[in-house]
């Protein structure tokens, strides 16, 4: 009975997390899809990612009753469901984002668009790192260290391209103030993805001491 | 019904045996949450009597060769001196053993009684005493490691590693109770297996002797300790010196329940001497010094941090002052009950 049910979340976490690390691809694909002004394909991505961010939720709160309702992992409980409640901020942050662009349909010249595909390439690497650091703290708390150092570095990444793209922006004489204010809104939420799996790291390094036996 | 009245200070070192020394077994688990207090009470009540009445001769015996109390009053006067002991040290904050105070009592009837001490009893019991604890620390260091390298090797998930705790805790808890009731049930009853009162009688064909009814009235006695009073203990071993998580709450439990074993099982001493190795003397040994030897075998790997060496030093002076206070509390109180309560406490 006891392992039914242990299986039973081990599934829902995997499937939790896996629904954090597409979320954080589908938002590439939306992104590359807003740049290449390819609306049909851009919307389809931001449907899909209502979904993963419903089925995340969802996931999440189920996970949270079960532990709670079972007592189960009585000594950590509290460090999982921060741990879950961080992550599931993460997925949150990555629709909010790709649903601005939705909303707002900022004006992204084209001698940007690479800058911010970088920008998104290196905060959704910072977002993969932290899943795979995720997966490592609930089977081997000793794998974590393998990870957190990626999450670090592309948040650090991401931080200096998003300083750069936004002095950029700035700096350019085909922008009207407005735009300028309105494309750093964008440069500062995307840089924001990498900002909460950062968040999501450093609970990861200390609750990964208290893990080890 | 004074039969009774002589074996209550036995029952009440029974209960109070049940009361604090239970939560060495299934306190972390408690207080964790990962057992629950029902359950665990119910394991270590049937582990404890079964531990008691299949176990519990080996060390009864070592104690006899100490010292044969013939007299019930007598029985009952040692007992109770090693209560009023265990109760007094624990009121004055030092670590106190069950197991060295009824040593030192028994220690203070020989002397009362004229009778001569078995020094190489006593000694063979001294030295268990410094060796449990050590041995203790050798098999958490030992069960520390290996689980370490197993942990990373089954890379086990969270959830499922939260499952194996949970029944592992059961399981070593219940060989623990089953030791703890083998080990100690001579701390409880041995002084009365020379004078027991009961007569033989038998039951669906088996036959309860004498000894059996005392084992299992002593393995009663731990059990309402047990139900009735360990409950807040282990809530205070679990907030207490040292927190454990469950997995090392396991291997602490794990390493006592294996040293209580090795010093109350016959069948292993027997095995030994088949083999012509060195047998375990089976004696009645402390199962909360056991539980600091393990923690303390943990600290140690993890490189010495936390360790409390004034605790220490105060558990090995514990190892004097406790039987010695024993041992003169007996003599005096046996001399009151001989000569104001006309009681023949030897013969």
């Amino acid at each position: 009975m006891i392992f039914k049910k242990t299986k039973k979340l081990e599934m829902q976490t995997d499937q939790f997390l896996d629904k954090v690390s597409e979320a954080g691809l589908t938002f590439l694909v939306g992104v590359k899809a807003y740049l290449n002004d390819d609306k049909e394909e851009f919307e389809h991505q931001i449907e899909k990612m209502r979904i993963l961010e419903n089925d995340a939720d969802f996931l999440r709160k189920k996970i949270e009753i079960q532990l709670y309702t079972d007592t189960l992992i009585p000594e950590s409980r509290g460090d999982v469901l921060a741990l879950l409640e961080t992550t599931d901020d993460v997925v949150d942050i990555i629709k909010y984002t790709l649903v601005e662009f939705s909303v707002q349909v900022p004006n992204i010249p084209k001698e940007f668009h690479e800058q911010f595909l970088k920008l998104s390439d290196h905060v959704i690497q910072a977002v993969e790192e932290m899943v795979s650091a995720m997966r490592s703290f609930l089977r081997d708390p000793l794998g974590v260290r393998n990870y957190l150092h990626k999450v670090y570095h592309h948040e650090k990444e991401a931080d200096h391209l998003a300083e750069k793209l936004k002095r950029g922006i700035f700096a350019s004489e085909s922008l009207d103030l407005s735009e300028k204010i309105h494309l750093r809104y964008f440069a500062l939420h995307v840089d924001m993805i990498a900002d909460y799996s950062e968040n999501v790291a450093d609970r990861l390094s200390i609750y990964t001491i208290k893990r080890s036996i | 019904m004074l039969l009774l009245f002589f074996l209550s200070s036995g029952l009440f070192l029974g209960w109070s045996l049940g009361a604090n020394d239970a939560s060495n077994i299934f306190g972390t688990a408690v207080a964790t949450k990962m057992i629950r207090f029902k359950t665990a009470a119910i394991v270590a009540s049937i582990f404890v009597i079964l531990g008691a009445c299949i176990s519990g001769s080996g060390t009864t015996h070592t104690l006899g060769k100490l010292g044969a109390v013939n007299m019930i009053a007598g029985a009952f006067m040692v007992a109770l001196s090693a209560a009023v002991t265990v109760f007094w040290m624990t009121k004055l904050g030092l670590p106190v053993s069950t197991s060295q105070a009824i040593v030192g009592a028994i220690v203070g009837w020989n002397m009362f009684a004229g009778k001569e001490t078995d020094f190489n009893a006593l000694l063979r019991i001294a030295s268990t005493w410094v060796a449990s604890p050590i041995l203790a620390a050798v098999f958490s260091i030992l069960f520390y490691l290996i689980l370490k390298k197993l942990m990373h090797i089954w890379k086990l998930h969270l959830f499922r590693l939260d499952a194996y705790t949970r029944v592992g805790l059961v399981l070593v808890g219940a060989f623990g109770a089953y030791s703890l009731g083998a080990n100690n049930i001579a701390n409880v009853m041995g002084v009365f297996v020379p004078v027991t009162p009961f007569t033989p009688f038998s039951i669906f064909g088996y036959e309860l002797s004498g000894t059996d009814q005392l084992f299992l009235l002593g393995g009663i006695a731990i059990s309402v300790g047990i139900f009735t009073y360990s409950k807040r203990v282990m809530q205070t071993v679990g907030d207490g010196v040292v927190k454990l998580n469950p997995q090392t709450a396991l291997i602490v439990v794990l390493s006592q329940s294996i040293v209580l074993f090795l010093f109350a099982s016959k069948s292993l001493e027997t095995w030994l001497l088949a083999h012509h190795l060195p047998s375990i003397p089976l004696v009645p040994v402390s199962s909360s010094q056991l539980v600091i030897g393990a923690v303390l075998g943990i600290g140690i790997v993890n490189g010495g941090k936390g360790i409390k060496y004034g605790l220490l030093l105060k558990i090995a002076s514990g190892w004097i002052t406790t039987p010695v206070l024993a041992a003169l509390i007996s003599f005096i109180s046996l001399f009151f009950l001989q000569n104001v309560f006309n009681q023949s406490v030897y013969y």
